[in-house]
């Protein structure tokens, strides 16, 4: 079992993950996901992770909250075992991300590189402009203990 | 490392329909009762029968034994089970035995205690085959009058052992018997007789 993934497929995981449906589609026909053969070995199923933060002044670790998640296992042609992991009831996408994740394996790491990449990037532009929307309706407050205006 | 074979393909449905199979075998020892639903290819040396039921019944909180080194029957479990393979089958709460004929005796697993006789181990024996009607003959809860069960491969000294841990009641392990898709009961409440 894999306790440290190599990073190019833990940031295709990621990626695939985050991506938009449209951006999920386009990765997907780009590796020829629908005329590969696969096995499925976990019918998409969904469940519930703990997620665990920490505490801002201690550091200590405690639980979040429930997400709901879906995942997925698969097996190609050429034997490879594929996982998908997503968050919330996807099972269209978990399978999409089993099958792809089988596929990049043998796939030629510069080619599975660019796409990425590219998903990375329209994911930072989709957060960017959320955060300049968020901070265009930032209020500044005033107190007269903080001494300004 | 070993392959890891498909899991159920309708969990849900597939799982709730063979453990109600296998409370129906539980509750009439002596009879033989095809697995319904989807049985997935099960990863070697596992039937079947034995493999769905592994995955319908088996969670992380179960500590599995199987009688000898199978990579793929192991990372099969636990990647679709996640429950814990030890070492020694007096630890088992499932313990699966590949082959009857290889059988320890039933005292080496998990009898239950007088608080809690369901902490009992059971036994999962992939025999050679199944036949009501012939064989063995069974009396007891669930049994109208007697029943017969015919097994195929069993190991020596079977039936004396049996009769040992019918004794042992309310301790004492319960059996289910595996043939490709079917599997067939024998609880710690069963008389068996050659």
């Amino acid at each position: 079992m894999m306790s440290e993934l190599p990073l190019l497929r833990a940031r295709w995981l990621q990626a695939l993950a985050m991506a938009t449906d449209a951006e999920a589609e386009w990765f997907g026909q780009s590796f020829g996901v629908d005329d590969a053969a696969f096995e499925l070995l976990r019918a998409p199923e969904v469940g519930l992770v703990m997620a665990r933060g920490r505490a801002g002044g201690t550091g200590a670790a405690f639980n979040l909250g429930e997400v709901t998640v879906t995942r997925c296992a698969v097996r190609s042609g050429d034997d490879r075992v594929g996982i998908g992991w997503v968050q919330g009831r996807r099972p269209g996408r978990a399978r999409l991300i089993a099958r792809l994740d089988a596929l990049l394996q043998s796939a030629p790491a510069l080619a599975v590189d660019a796409a990425v990449t590219e998903l990375e990037a329209a994911l930072a532009a989709r957060r960017a402009a959320t955060a300049r929307k968020a901070a265009a309706t930032r209020v500044e407050f005033f107190t007269l203990v903080r001494g300004e205006d | 490392m070993g392959r890891i074979a498909a899991g159920l393909a309708d969990p849900v449905h597939d799982a709730q329909m063979q453990f109600r199979d296998l409370l129906w075998a539980m509750s009439r020892p002596g009879s033989v009762v095809v697995l319904r639903g989807g049985l997935p290819a099960p990863p070697e040396p596992l039937v079947p029968a034995a493999y769905a039921l592994l995955l319908g019944l088996v969670d992380g909180d179960s500590p599995v034994w199987l009688d000898g080194d199978y990579p793929d029957a192991s990372q099969s479990i636990r990647f679709h089970i996640g429950a814990r393979t030890v070492a020694e089958p007096g630890q088992a709460a499932f313990a699966v035995v590949t082959r009857a004929s290889s059988l320890l005796p039933l005292e080496r697993f998990a009898q239950g205690s007088h608080d809690y006789p369901d902490r009992s181990c059971t036994v999962i024996l992939q025999v050679d085959h199944l036949a009501a009607g012939a064989g063995l003959k069974l009396r007891g809860p669930g049994i109208a009058g007697t029943a017969r069960l015919e097994i195929g491969g069993v190991p020596e000294g079977f039936v004396p052992g049996l009769q040992a841990n019918r004794r042992r009641f309310p301790l004492g392990v319960d059996l289910v018997l595996a043939a490709g898709r079917s599997v067939a009961c024998l609880p710690r409440s069963t008389d068996v007789e050659a």
